[in-house]
C-alpha cells in the first residue's frame, strides 16, 4: 500500500503537533490551521491519514493513539510549566522538585544538582520552603526515601550549609586531592559512594576549596577526577556541579535536546533555564558554545516550538 | 525562662561604658563593677554595649575585658558578652579542638537549640572561623561519631507539631531492633535520631516505652563505658527534656573532684536568658539545695559572684 501522500500543509500541522520532533507545540500554527482549514473536513481527514503516530486506521475511520494524547498533554504543558515555575520563588521551587523526585521515579541526580549549584542561603531556603510545604524536613525525607547505597551521600550534601569565602587551605586540598585518587583506585569493601572520606571532603569542603582540590588533583594524576569518576552515579554528576554548574548545566541542556531523549532527560530543559535564567545563563551559553560549538540560542529555537520556544528564548537570551 | 534580673530603665550604652571603662582604670580591676553591669543587661543591650564601646575607644569590648580578668571568670564573661549564635559557634569550635568521644557539648548544643538557632550557630561559625560547622566537625571526627555528629549538626529539623503514629510505631520497631543487634551505629538509628522532627521522636521513644515495656534509654545501658552510647542517650534526653538533661550537666559538673568549670560555664551562660529557670526547679527538686547555694559552696570569687548573678537568687 503506497504511503498517503503528505502535503506541505499537513506536513506544517504535524510539525506544530510536535509530530516531527521538538519540544513544545506550535499554538500559532495549530489555530491558524483551524481557521485555514474552516469546512474543510476532508482536509483534516487527509491529516489524520498521514499523521502516522497520532493516528492509526481502525476500520472505516482513523483513531487517535492513546499514547499520543499523553505525549500532547506533556507538550502541551510545556508551556505552562514554565511559566508557573517562572512565577515561583525560587525555594518553592526547589523543594517541590526535590519532593517529585523522592515521591515518583526520577534521576537521584536532580538532587546532587539542586544541593551542589545552589548558593549555601539558597539551599538553606529551601530547606525552609521544604518544611513549610511538606511538613518534613527535606533531609528526613531524603534520608528515608533514598534507599540504595546513594542515601548517605545525599542527606550530607542537601544538608550541606557550605562557607563561601575564598580563604583556602593549600595543603588540606592538595592532600585531600591524594585522598580521593587513593580512594578511587583502591578498591575497598564498602561501594565508591560509600566512601567516608570521600562523603566528607565532597559535602562538607567549601566550592572554591574543592575547585582547588579538583585543580591539583588533575595537575598530580594527569585525568579530572570526574574522568576517574566514570560512571559512578552521583558522584560523578556531584563533582561536576561543584565544580562547574555552567559546564554541567551545558550538558544537561545538550542531552534534553538530542533526538531519542526520554521524558525526564527532556523536562531537564525547562528546570535548567528557568531555574538558571538569573543566575549563570550567559556562562551556560558560553560553555554551551565551547563544548559544543553552537550558540544555545539557535539550538533552542531548532528544537523547540511554540510559546514554549518563546519563553525558554527571552529567558536564555540577553 | 530568663533568669537575669534587668532593671526596667537601664543607664544607656555609652554610660554603661564609661562605668565599664572606670572599672579597668588604674591598678586591679573593679570586677564586681563588671559583673554589676554586664550581668543584668539582655543580648541586646549587651551587643549595642559592644557596639558604642567599640565606638567610643576603637577597641573590642572583648580585647579590654581579656586584658583585665583572668580565667574562669573571664572566660565567662567573654562568652556572655557574645551574641548567642557566636557564643554556640566559640564553645563548638572549642569543643572540636580538644575533641574526645566522651565530650558532650556538641550534642547539647546541636540538640537544644531551635533549628533556626543552629543555623545561625553555623553562620556565625563561617563568619569567624572561615570554614563550615560540618567541615570542622567532618575533619576532627572519626568512625561512628563523625556518622553520628556531622548530621546532628547539619540537620534543620521539622519544627512542627505533626506526627505520623504510623511511622512512630514502625521506627521504634527498627530502634528496638538495631539496639538488640548491638548495632548502635546503625545508619537506621543515626536516620532516625538526627533527621525525625522533635515531636515525631517524642512520640518514637513514647511508641518504645508502651512497645517493649521501658524505655529506649534503659536498653542503651549495656556498656556504661561506652561513649558511643553515652552520646545516643544525651541525644535522646536532650529532646525528651533539655532542661533535665541540663540540670544533670551542672550537677554533675558541681560534684566533680573540682569543679568542671567548663561544662558550668557553658550551660549556665548559654541559658541564663533562655530556660535556667526551669532548670533551676528541677535542680532544686533534684537535689534539696538551691543552685545558687550549690554554687556558692562549689565555686569562689569573682567567678562565684558572676554565676550567681546569671542564675539568680530568687527560689
Amino acid at each position: 500500500m503506497a504511503l498517503p501522500l503528505v502535503t506541505e500543509e499537513c506536513e506544517a500541522v504535524i510539525r506544530a503537533f510536535s509530530g516531527l520532533g521538538g519540544l513544545g507545540v506550535d499554538e500559532k500554527a495549530l489555530v491558524s490551521a483551524l481557521g485555514k482549514w474552516r469546512r474543510q473536513p476532508e482536509k483534516r481527514a487527509q491529516l489524520r491519514k498521514s499523521f502516522v503516530g497520532f493516528f492509526t486506521a481502525d476500520g472505516s475511520f482513523e483513531r487517535c493513539e492513546d499514547d499520543y494524547i499523553r505525549y500532547l498533554k506533556n507538550e502541551f504543558a510545556r508551556f505552562k510549566n514554565i511559566m508557573v515555575l517562572w512565577a515561583m520563588h525560587p525555594w518553592e521551587r526547589d523543594a517541590r522538585w526535590v519532593h517529585h523526585v523522592l515521591h515518583k521515579p526520577l534521576p537521584l541526580d536532580i538532587i546532587v544538582e539542586i544541593a551542589c549549584t545552589r548558593s549555601s542561603e539558597e539551599l538553606l531556603g529551601a530547606r525552609k520552603a521544604y518544611h513549610a510545604l511538606f511538613h518534613h524536613s527535606l533531609e528526613e525525607d531524603v534520608a528515608y526515601h533514598v534507599r540504595e547505597n546513594y542515601s548517605n551521600l545525599l542527606v550530607r550534601l542537601v544538608s550541606a550549609y557550605r562557607y563561601e569565602g575564598n580563604r583556602i587551605n593549600k595543603e588540606m586540598a592538595t592532600s585531600e586531592a591524594e585522598a580521593l585518587y587513593s580512594a578511587i583506585k583502591t578498591p575497598g569493601v564498602k561501594k565508591l559512594v560509600e566512601n567516608e572520606e570521600v562523603i566528607r571532603i565532597l559535602t562538607t569542603r567549601s566550592k572554591p576549596h574543592l575547585r582547588v582540590t579538583f585543580k591539583h588533583y588533575k595537575e598530580k594524576y594527569g585525568k579530572s577526577i570526574e574522568e576517574h569518576l566514570g560512571d559512578e552515579l552521583c558522584l560523578r554528576e556531584t563533582v561536576q556541579c561543584l565544580d562547574s554548574p555552567p559546564k554541567y548545566f551545558s550538558k544537561v541542556i545538550n542531552k534534553a535536546l538530542k533526538d531519542g531523549a526520554d521524558k525526564n532527560t527532556k523536562d531537564a530543559l525547562t528546570r535548567v533555564i528557568v531555574s538558571r535564567a538569573d543566575v549563570d545563563m550567559k556562562e551556560i551559553k558560553e560553555a554551551y558554545h565551547q563544548q559544543y560549538g553552537a550558540e544555545l540560542e539557535d539550538v533552542i529555537s531548532k528544537n523547540t516550538l511554540g510559546s514554549y520556544r518563546d519563553a525558554l528564548l527571552s529567558l536564555a537570551g540577553q | 525562662m530568663s533568669t537575669i534580673s534587668v532593671a526596667v530603665s537601664v543607664p544607656s550604652p555609652a554610660e554603661d561604658c564609661e562605668q565599664l571603662r572606670k572599672a579597668f582604670q588604674g591598678w586591679g580591676t573593679n570586677e564586681g563593677l563588671i559583673i554589676s553591669i554586664l550581668a543584668h543587661r539582655s543580648a541586646a543591650q549587651r551587643r549595642q554595649i559592644r557596639d558604642a564601646y567599640a565606638q567610643a575607644h576603637s577597641e573590642d569590648l572583648l580585647k579590654a575585658l581579656d586584658k583585665e580578668l583572668t580565667r574562669d571568670f573571664e572566660k565567662a564573661v567573654l562568652l556572655w558578652i557574645l551574641d548567642p549564635p557566636e557564643r554556640d559557634a566559640v564553645l563548638a569550635n572549642e569543643a572540636l579542638k580538644k575533641w574526645s568521644p566522651g565530650n558532650r557539648a556538641l550534642i547539647e548544643i546541636a540538640v537544644t537549640r531551635t533549628a533556626d538557632e543552629m543555623f545561625a550557630v553555623r553562620r556565625a561559625y563561617q563568619g569567624r572561623f572561615k570554614r563550615s560547622l560540618e567541615e570542622d566537625v567532618a575533619a576532627h571526627t572519626n568512625g561512628d561519631f563523625r556518622k553520628l555528629l556531622v548530621p546532628l549538626v547539619s540537620s534543620y529539623r521539622y519544627e512542627g507539631p505533626e506526627v505520623n503514629a504510623s511511622l512512630a510505631k514502625s521506627e521504634a520497631k527498627i530502634l528496638h531492633e538495631k539496639i538488640n543487634e548491638k548495632a548502635y551505629g546503625h545508619e537506621e538509628i543515626i536516620r532516625i535520631l538526627t533527621t525525625r522532627s522533635k515531636a515525631q521522636l517524642f512520640a518514637t521513644f513514647n511508641d518504645y516505652n508502651n512497645g517493649f515495656g521501658h524505655p529506649i534509654n534503659k536498653d542503651l545501658k549495656s556498656d556504661p563505658k561506652d561513649d558511643f552510647l553515652f552520646a545516643l542517650r544525651a541525644i535522646m534526653r536532650c529532646i525528651i527534656c533539655p532542661e533535665r538533661y541540663l540540670e544533670k550537666v551542672i550537677r554533675l559538673a558541681i560534684n566533680k573532684m573540682g569543679t568542671d568549670e567548663c561544662a558550668l560555664t557553658r550551660v549556665i551562660t548559654t541559658r541564663a536568658e533562655v530556660n535556667m529557670k526551669h532548670i533551676k526547679e528541677i535542680y532544686y527538686k533534684r537535689n534539696s539545695v538551691r543552685l545558687d547555694h550549690a554554687l556558692k559552696k562549689d565555686t569562689t570569687g569573682d567567678y562565684e559572684d558572676f554565676l550567681v548573678a546569671l542564675i539568680g537568687q530568687d527560689a
